[in-house]
């Protein structure tokens, strides 16, 4: 067996939980919650009032825990399958691989909650069989060859954060599954400082594709929640979308140039402009795709100058439907700044329990100050106030008259500024929430996020009956406690918003949690489906919303989609079964 | 006890107030009206009303909704439009839609809400001896008028109604209704005024082709009922039955309240059906006045008052079973599964799909046949059922007998009976007999018809009482109807068919139920079901038994049969009176107003003559029924034609219907089947058999 280079990477990240090894949350000896590690701004802080959030939220007791595995048992671990002729062929390649049971089950699963829960108590039916390390385009080039020519199954794994179910090998896949791992192409090939563009290899991931191109002082500015371990390639895969894409764009307006390699042949364009009328734009077919095409391997991303200046903030609103106004306001006059999110009262009051200790009387004081000042002299109610969080980027100059801008709008919708703190604290829960469901699942409480679009006048009708859907579903199952069942206004966009939920409950009593918590989800997505909701905004369809496609984009629309996908991949090499 | 002042035919009431109704799933009721004997009504008008209000109520005055719907994108959308397509300015249409809305919205005030606390006690006291309710339905309604916005669906058998259920609401501490009117109350001086503030909001009777009206109306609803600034009351059925059957619903509003929640403006909406049943309707007499042919008079304040003379006449008791509320999102559930209205802004006026037009339908006439279930059924009832088969007179005791007879069969149907379990059968009929003195009498140990008026009448008038008479008495006995129909019309076509055949019969009922679709309340497209529904009632009885193929009498089931068909007789007998009509009489297209007073001629003069028994032709009702029947299965053509409505006779196919009833002429008081023979049977067969295929 070949050395491989996939391990530096995945011993520092949990094997049954998100993001590193080094970095959850914990009750300390006092009982007091405290999140270990260097590695965020959080790290190594107590947070007094988060124990009893989660007991108030949740009716959670530390009493009662269940603990996962400590490590995989590698005797449950399917066992590799691989035809002899092709390793023979694949040795030749010299590209690096692996059998390890370990390094199999690492790539099997994404994020959503069953494959979590899978991974702390069971074990996947079905696993890649063999996990190869392309280190170049070229590489990606034979292994789709050698996988055409044996007939094997290849499935494209990045940084592995799919929450749709979309790196869940199909049970019924008999052939040889070959997970394409592309961490190992992550150069910036090169800077085209006159056209503000970058050539990158697809498997970088983006913490480190932002921290190279700010060595030459420039950002892509695209920054989704998982931006510290999800890569290039798989946001192109999944039409991903960042917190600053009011500023910077989504993917479909950051990409340039895509390079992909399916059955079929190389897929590119004859060059790097900013738009053509050639047609219907193939890079519609790729981004989006699934993985079910072929790999993404080069990617020609623009870039900017990284900004001078960053400011956080925050408005509070009475409540929601004020906020929504205000944000809607604020859509319409185009002067978004580079992110702006409204929580409801349910998140803000989570935000709010993730405050660590004061470290001194004098900021204790003025906290209370501030309390009092929101709730008693302004008269808001704290259990229906919401919180709008705010990003501005740019020149400093500029920023400063861009928020004067913003607060003199939401100042029409009944806002008070909130300070900094409160903002940058807002962005920070978005990083380390993925953390939170770790620490819930050690306590019964299982959870999961899901997201939407949809237009400006069903923004609160679907984000009210979502969230009562959630409660009364929950309580149909038997589910004993009442859920958290929370709503954030996270993009805004001329005709809509995309919004994102938190839902998430405590499930003891339940004797199948994961399929009480399955029905709940789809009774959500059906209730946003019926409320003009779309889909997904960004999470993408992977398996986990199939079901939902025809009625998405119509019998004529999955038709063209599938054509597409005949014509590429006609002996379906890349059996990921995603989408379509 | 509160009804010490009662008469004693009625005192067994009071005796068994625990445990009335005789079928164990229905919830108990209380008399609200022995709390205002006891007690002040000034009292009770002036206390303190805190009430249970929707959890996401914040709370506004009737006037911020006008200003709210008059802004709304809505309203502003068709005023816009409007004054595009008739060059005006918008201010004037505005100006037009808040004349509308100054029109129609309500005013609602405590003061007035306790005006009518107080005068309502006074007058329920004097005209009732009880005022029922479902204490567990007003349970159920306050939980579900906290949670979602609710919708109150009475039936409408009386005036009474109008307020009643706002009185209960009030006295249970519930929050106060706003009750859809028609504009005709408006006439009335006053009393128009003090309705509005009670809560009275005011429809015209027609506007469909008014678009400003439609959106100002319906826009206007529907504030009221996103914001939960009150349970939303009206009657499905649109009007009062005279006939005390259940109307065939009306779907305009129920389309409004139900939009809400297929736009997904609310999670969810609460349709309440309640079931008002009354002892003693008080419009008895008006009502079979009018189905004569005496019109109505004009809802009037003078007429009001000089109305004021039947409060020393006896009601007997109202019943009010207020139903489970039924989650609109539950019916919805797996059936509107498609995003209807996710392609078009939400504002824009759109004509509902096809699919929930049909669903609207549906729910319509699942509220109607919940308010019909839950409908209290009196002892009396019984005995007009009784009495209308054994007319001019009857034996007492034999009337006591069949009455008790007539209690288990209504039992066993579903019928929901006001017995009490220690009520002997002579008291019932006894206490029926007393309170109905107006229709029916014990002279020598005979129950005979009140149907004498002046003594040496001409022939014309004695016949006039006597429908008078017999109308009034069928008023009561078509309380059952609904409850009987599935086994009566399986029990007729078994009769007329004179065939053991499933298939056979199946296909004479499902005729049936084509042919009487106004007249009873049949869930639509549910032929089989309903078939299968009456054949097991009938097994049920005994009065049947089924196998694959066959159904056939018991030997004891022919006393029941006969009995079902001939209680539906005058709906057979009625119908084919009008088809004849139609048929002979009418060579060209002709108007309502033609129609009716025509056929009424026709039917007199046969009755004058003795060559048909079947008063109950008479009836408006009936012959509206049945012209809409017609219409349905393409016999008689609708056409508008300058503003009038006329219809066009298709003669040979109305021969055939006539022919299809196959029923001699005259009618005797024989038995049903006595009037067949063997060739008639024959062609009926035949032409029921011909008439389904037209029909497919």
């Amino acid at each position: 067996m070949v050395a491989h280079l996939g391990c530096i990477w995945q011993e520092l990240l949990k094997w049954n939980g998100w993001g590193y090894n080094d970095s959850k949350f914990i009750f300390n000896k006092k009982g007091q919650a405290e999140f270990t590690g260097k590695r965020y701004r959080l790290g190594g802080m107590v947070l007094p009032t988060f124990k009893e959030w989660i007991e108030k939220t949740f009716g959670a007791s530390l009493e009662h825990k269940t603990t996962s595995r400590a490590s995989l048992n590698v005797n449950d671990v399917p066992p590799s399958i691989v035809n002899e002729e092709f390793l023979q062929d694949l040795r030749a390649t010299k590209i690096s691989y692996s059998q390890d049971a370990e390094d199999r089950v690492f790539r099997a699963h994404g994020h959503c909650l069953h494959e979590i829960f899978v991974l702390r108590e069971g074990m996947f039916k079905r696993i890649p069989d063999i996990v190869v390390w392309p280190v170049c385009h070229e590489d990606v080039v034979k292994i789709v060859e050698l996988a055409c020519k044996h007939n094997l199954c290849i499935i494209p794994f990045g940084g592995g954060t799919s929450v749709s179910s979309a790196l869940e090998c199909p049970e019924e896949e008999k052939r040889t599954i070959v997970s394409l791992d592309t961490s190992q192409m992550n150069r910036i090939l090169w800077i085209d400082e006159k056209n503000l563009t970058a050539c990158v290899e697809a498997g970088i991931v983006g913490q480190d594709l932002e921290k190279q191109l700010a060595e030459s002082g420039f950002c892509t500015g695209h920054e989704p929640d998982s931006m510290e371990f999800s890569s290039l390639g798989g946001w192109v895969a999944t039409r991903a979308s960042g917190m600053k894409k009011n500023i910077y764009g989504n993917i479909e307006d950051l990409v340039i140039h895509i390079k992909m390699v399916t059955p079929r042949g190389i897929v590119e364009k004859n060059c790097q402009v900013p738009r053509m009328s050639t047609g219907p734009d193939i890079h519609h077919f790729i981004m989006g795709s699934e993985g079910t095409l072929g790999v993404v391997t080069e990617v020609t991303i623009k870039i900017r100058p990284v900004p001078e200046y960053q400011k956080y903030g925050s408005v509070v609103f009475p409540n929601f439907e004020r906020g929504v106004a205000c944000l809607r306001e604020v859509a319409k006059q185009r002067c978004a700044p580079a992110s702006i999110r409204l929580v409801d009262n349910a998140q803000f009051q989570f935000g709010h329990a993730l405050k660590p200790q004061v470290a001194s009387i004098f900021t204790s004081f003025l906290d209370g100050l501030k309390k009092f000042y929101i709730t008693k002299f302004k008269g808001f109610d704290p259990n229906i106030l919401c919180v709008a969080t705010l990003l501005f980027e740019g020149d400093r100059e500029k920023v400063l008259q861009h928020e004067k801008q913003v607060y003199d709008i939401a100042t029409k919708f009944g806002g008070l500024a909130a300070g900094e703190d409160n903002g940058q604290r807002g962005y920070m829960l978005t990083f380390v929430i993925a953390y939170i469901r770790d620490l819930g699942l050690d306590y019964y409480v299982i959870g999961e996020s899901f997201e939407t679009s949809v237009p400006w006048d069903r923004v609160l009708d679907l984000c009210r009956n979502v969230k009562e859907r959630i409660v009364r579903e929950c309580k149909e199952k038997g589910v004993q406690f009442a859920p958290l069942s929370t709503c954030r206004v996270t993009q805004t966009y001329d005709a809509g918003a995309c919004v994102y939920f938190y839902f998430a409950f405590n499930y003891r009593g339940i004797s199948d949690p994961i399929h009480v918590y399955e029905q709940i989800e789809r009774a959500a997505r059906e209730e946003i489906l019926a409320n003009g909701g779309s889909l997904s905004h960004h999470h993408g369809v992977g398996k986990l919303r199939k079901r939902w496609m025809k009625e998405s984009i119509s019998d004529v629309g999955l038709g063209m989609l599938r054509s597409v996908k005949e014509y590429v991949d006609p002996n379906n090499i890349f059996g990921n079964k995603n989408l379509l | 006890m509160a009804l010490s002042s009662c008469s004693l035919s009625h005192s067994f009431f009071i005796c068994s107030q625990q445990k009335e109704l005789t079928s164990k799933k229905r919830d108990e009721f209380e008399d609200i009206l022995e709390e205002r004997r006891l007690s002040s009504d000034l009292r009770y008008a002036m206390k303190c009303y805190t009430p249970v209000i929707y959890k996401g109520l914040s709370p506004c005055k009737p006037n911020a909704i006008k200003s709210a719907v008059l802004q709304s994108e809505q309203v502003q959308y068709v005023i816009k439009q409007l004054a595009k397509e008739m060059g005006e300015s918008p201010d004037i249409i505005q100006e037009e839609a808040m004349e509308i809305l100054d029109e129609m919205g309500h005013s609602m005030q405590l003061g007035a809400v306790r005006f009518f606390a107080f005068t309502l006690s006074k007058i329920f006291k004097q005209l009732f001896q009880r005022v029922c309710v479902n204490e567990e339905g007003m349970q159920r309604l306050q939980h579900a008028i906290q949670e979602h916005p609710v919708v109150l669906l009475p039936s409408h058998r009386s005036y009474v109604d109008f307020l009643m259920l706002s009185y209960l609401l009030y006295t249970y501490d519930l929050a106060l209704p706003v009750i859809a009117a028609g504009i005709d109350f408006l006439g009335m001086k006053i009393v128009g005024e003090l309705l509005r503030r009670a809560g009275a909001f005011f429809m015209r009777r027609s506007f469909g082709g008014n678009r400003l009206y439609w959106a100002v109306f319906s826009e206007y609803v529907k504030t009221m009922l996103r914001s939960g600034y009150a349970p939303i009351e009206f009657f499905l059925e649109g009007t009062r039955s005279r006939t005390a059957k259940t109307l065939t619903p009306k779907f305009g509003l129920l389309s409004i309240v139900m939009e809400p929640f297929l736009k997904r403006e609310v999670f969810d909406t609460y349709l309440v059906p309640i079931s008002i049943s009354y002892e003693r309707i008080l419009e008895e007499s008006l009502y079979a006045y009018e189905l004569l042919g005496v019109p109505k008079p004009k809802e009037s304040t003078s007429g009001l008052l000089k109305a004021r003379r039947i409060l020393s006449d006896n009601f007997g008791t109202i019943h009010i079973y207020v139903g489970q509320p039924v989650s609109l999102r539950t019916l919805a559930s797996g059936r509107i599964n498609r995003c209807p209205y996710n392609l078009v802004p939400r504002h824009l006026p759109q004509k509902p799909s096809e699919d929930i037009q049909e669903f609207v339908s549906d729910v319509a006439y699942k509220m109607e046949l919940l308010q019909i279930e839950n409908m209290v059924l009196s002892p009396w009832v019984l005995v007009a059922a009784i009495l209308l088969q054994n007319l001019p007179a009857m034996d007492f005791e034999l009337l006591i007998e069949k009455t008790l007879w007539l209690k288990g069969l209504t039992q066993t149907f579903g019928g929901f009976i006001e017995w009490p379990d220690n009520l002997c059968a002579r008291k019932a009929v006894l206490s029926g007999l007393t309170l109905h003195a107006n229709i029916a009498r014990l002279v020598d140990g005979h129950v005979v018809l009140n149907d004498k008026g002046l003594e040496d009448g001409a022939v014309g008038e004695i016949v006039f009482k006597r429908a008078l008479a017999i109308l009034m008495c069928a008023t009561y006995r078509n309380q059952l109807l609904n409850v009987f129909v599935r086994p009566s019309l399986v029990a007729v076509a078994l009769q007329m068919t004179r065939s053991f055949r499933k298939e056979e019969v199946y296909s004479c009922f499902s005729f049936l139920r084509d042919v009487f679709s106004d007249e009873f309340i049949f869930f639509p497209g549910i032929s089989l079901k309903d078939f299968e529904e009456g054949c097991f009632l009938l097994t049920k009885c005994d009065a049947i038994q089924t196998s694959q193929q066959e159904i056939y009498p018991t030997d004891k089931g022919s006393v029941i049969v006969s009995f079902l068909s001939a209680m539906f007789k005058p709906f057979v007998e009625g119908y084919q009176l009008i088809f004849r009509y139609l048929s002979k009489e009418t060579k060209e297209a002709f108007t309502e107003k033609q129609l009716i007073p025509g056929v009424r001629n026709f039917v007199f003069q046969l009755l004058e003559k003795g060559n048909t028994q079947c008063y109950e032709a008479l009836s408006s009702d009936m012959q509206k029924n049945a012209l809409a029947a017609l219409v349905q299965l393409g016999a008689v053509k609708k056409k508008k034609i300058v503003e009038t409505l006329l219809w066009d006779p298709a003669t040979k196919f109305l021969n055939s219907l006539a022919g299809c009833f196959c029923l001699p002429l005259p009618f005797g008081f024989q038995s049903f089947s006595q009037g067949f023979d063997k060739q008639r049977e024959q062609s009926c067969l035949f032409l029921i058999e011909g008439l389904l295929c037209v029909l497919e």
